[in-house]
């Protein structure tokens, strides 16, 4: 668990970074990981952040990118016998994607215990978050991230977390539909109507080609 | 080191979404069991969600932006994020000073 732990760091340092540089303070920042903690939300919430923020296209779009965590502690959720009601639900606070899937692994291998899960994801949190603030104070020496490209760092990230998601031709029929909604939304609308349009598109194709699937199988 | 207020309230009003969905499929496995359609429809929102969010930024920003898309992606497939991102980051920074954009 510690690769995935200094893994973490460079990310969170970016965050911090980028953050600071959409104008966000060292505590705003600090708050932002220790209470929300999961990246991807935070950086498209990065890449939406408005003055002042807009909280309900904020709410809307973390409850979008994080609707997979609903497919992890349902999957999670069975295998946690040796965790006591109150406990199953603080392990699920300190769900993310990394944890899950170490989790995942280790009930396939051994007994998932309270403790186990406790020293892999309670680490990991404290990195997080140590390292968003660490990345907000230093950003403030970064200059303008336009100039450095720092700005692209957000669409990069989700570009390698596209391809991470990746599993064949369906994804590909998901994401075209998607990247067409979204461009065209952007051109037409105000706001960020363009991620909701792009989510809808996407669920769209991968329902009707699970149903050709389905029919042709 | 302030917070602003509409910031703060940003920041739970995500809080409160992300715990949502932390806790909701123990809630949900409680209750129903998750068929073949329900999993791919939410399967399939986060790829879609991050393609939406990057979509104007890769295709309608500038060529700077698009061609550092299309490396990002490229390394991506043999090396790790940190090194994917490094290579879009420094594209994009390149070609926007040669292009002057």
């Amino acid at each position: 668990m510690a690769p995935l732990i200094v893994a973490v760091m460079p990310i969170g340092l970016v965050f911090g970074a980028v953050a600071a540089g959409k104008g966000l303070s060292g505590a705003e920042v600090t708050l932002m990981s220790a209470l929300v903690f999961a990246g991807g939300s935070q950086f498209v919430a990065m890449d939406i952040w408005t003055h002042p923020a807009s909280w309900a296209a904020l709410a809307f779009s973390a409850l979008l990118v994080n609707v997979r965590h609903v497919l992890m502690s349902a999957s999670l959720g069975a295998k946690l016998q040796g965790f006591s009601g109150p406990a199953k639900y603080a392990a699920m606070l300190l769900l993310a994607d990394e944890i899950w899937a170490m989790a995942e692994m280790r009930a396939k291998e051994g007994r998932l215990t309270p403790a186990w899960f406790a020293g892999l994801a309670v680490p990991f949190y404290i990195v997080w978050v140590t390292t968003s603030l660490a990345g907000a104070l230093l950003g403030a020496f970064l200059g303008d991230p336009k100039v450095t490209g720092l700005d692209f760092a957000f669409p990069a990230v989700f570009i390698v977390l596209v391809m991470s998601f990746w599993k064949g031709r369906e994804t590909g029929a998901v994401l075209a539909a998607s990247a067409a909604a979204a461009v065209l939304t952007h051109q037409l609308l105000p706001g960020v109507w363009y991620i909701a349009a792009g989510a809808a598109a996407g669920v769209a194709v991968a329902l009707l080609t699970g149903r050709h699937q389905e029919a042709s199988a | 080191m302030t917070v602003d207020p509409h910031t703060l309230l940003a920041i739970v009003a995500m809080a409160i979404a992300t715990v949502a969905t932390r806790i909701g499929g123990l809630v949900l496995i409680r209750f129903v069991t998750i068929g073949e359609t329900h999993r791919r429809a939410l399967e399939a929102i986060p790829p879609a969600v991050l393609m939406a969010v990057i979509a104007p930024t890769a295709l309608v920003t500038g060529p700077a932006e698009t061609i550092a898309t299309v490396v990002t992606a490229l390394v991506a497939m043999r090396l790790p994020l940190l090194a994917a991102v490094a290579a879009g980051v420094v594209t994009v920074a390149i070609l926007r000073m040669a292009l002057g954009a």
